[in-house]
């Protein structure tokens, strides 16, 4: 989950490169309209479910109900990881349960250091967050350590990954977490 | 923004909840809890159920929401206070580890419905 343009889909697509066919994975993307995310992310091999949410008369977030009728479409059993991108939006899929065993915000540094204390329930509903475009950090004013501290004060202890999915710099221990909780799900 | 979608939950689920004896009595109320930190605003709810109710079973009801605090308690000194700032840590002892015991409500809790010449009568949910 993430606002727009954070790089959910980015950060998905060199995540699922480097932990496919280890962990067999598929993905339910959920977009207001376009299949532009469902065709970038199918070019990892891994399975794609695009869900429109036109057609479900919202279009702020991913239902339980939506993500019912997607996993139809998927082979369950042939897979160790489902990972579902919802709408870009900070707000309304915090809101909503659609039965996932964790979940995951990412952040990028060029929304400003104050997201987290503006939209809180995103940051105390997640496991983790991802702070992306680290690459820009030289040409930006931005306070990581100020991000991290507001992100502490809503959920203290919640891990923080400082990742670029586009050089893919931090990605090690973020595929490590990932790794660990679909082991934790499996044994 | 996903008021209306609520609302329309709302009334399928009120709507179902109403006894077969009673069916066709008149909705009067529909109780409901909304905690502070629920993606939910309920100016924007209220008239969205308002608009959605008409031509159902709960047409003309009114929907009455009580907004609960978010009541957060200390895992380690067993403080307890109510949050209405984004900080969630303990304000006596500074710990991370608490728990919200209200807040993250979204509940239906009774219906009211009119029963002819005899005033009110409530269906627990
Ligand atoms: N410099 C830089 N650009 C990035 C990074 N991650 C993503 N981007 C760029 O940011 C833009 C948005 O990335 P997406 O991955 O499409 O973001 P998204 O969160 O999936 O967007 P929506 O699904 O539309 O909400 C694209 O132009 C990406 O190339 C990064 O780490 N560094
Ligand atoms: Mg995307
Ligand atoms: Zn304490």
């Amino acid at each position: 989950m993430s606002s727009p343009g954070s790089g959910k889909t980015t950060t998905l697509e060199k995540t699922l490169a480097r932990i496919m066919p280890d962990v067999t994975s598929a993905v339910i993307v959920g977009d207001i309209c376009t299949t532009h995310d469902a065709d970038r992310l199918a070019q990892t091999g891994a399975p794609v479910v695009q869900v429109n949410t036109d057609e479900f008369g919202g279009d702020c977030h991913l239902a339980a109900h939506v993500i019912e009728k997607a996993v139809t479409n998927i082979d369950l059993e042939a897979i160790d990881l489902l990972i579902v991108e919802n709408i870009g939006n900070l707000v309304c899929p915090a809101e909503f349960d659609i039965g996932e065993d964790a979940r995951v915000v990412v952040l990028s540094v060029t929304e400003g250091e104050d997201k987290p204390v503006k939209y809180p329930l995103m940051f105390r509903e997640c496991d983790a967050a991802l702070l992306n475009k680290i690459d820009l950090l030289p040409y930006l004013d931005y306070d990581k350590k100020a991000a991290v501290a507001y992100i502490h004060q809503i959920h203290p202890d919640m891990p923080v990954f400082e990742i670029s999915a586009k050089t893919e710099d931090g990605f090690d221990p973020w595929i490590n977490w990932l790794k660990s909780k679909v082991d934790q799900k499996i044994n | 923004m996903h008021e209306m979608g609520v609302a329309m939950q709302i009334i399928e689920i009120a709507t179902a909840s109403i006894p077969d004896e009673m069916k066709g009595s008149r909705v009067e109320r529909v109780n409901l809890k909304v905690g502070k930190l629920a993606a939910i605003v309920p100016d924007s709810l209220r008239f969205c159920f308002q608009i959605a109710s008409q031509d159902t079973p709960l047409a003309g009801a009114e929907l009455v929401i009580e907004e609960l605090p978010v009541l957060a308690s200390c895992n380690d000194c067993r403080f307890q206070w109510t949050i209405n700032e984004p900080v969630f840590v303990c304000q006596k002892c500074n710990s991370g580890s608490i728990q919200l015991l209200s807040g993250r409500e979204l509940n239906i809790e009774s219906i009211e419905l009119a029963e002819k010449d005899e005033g009110n009568v409530d269906k627990d949910l």
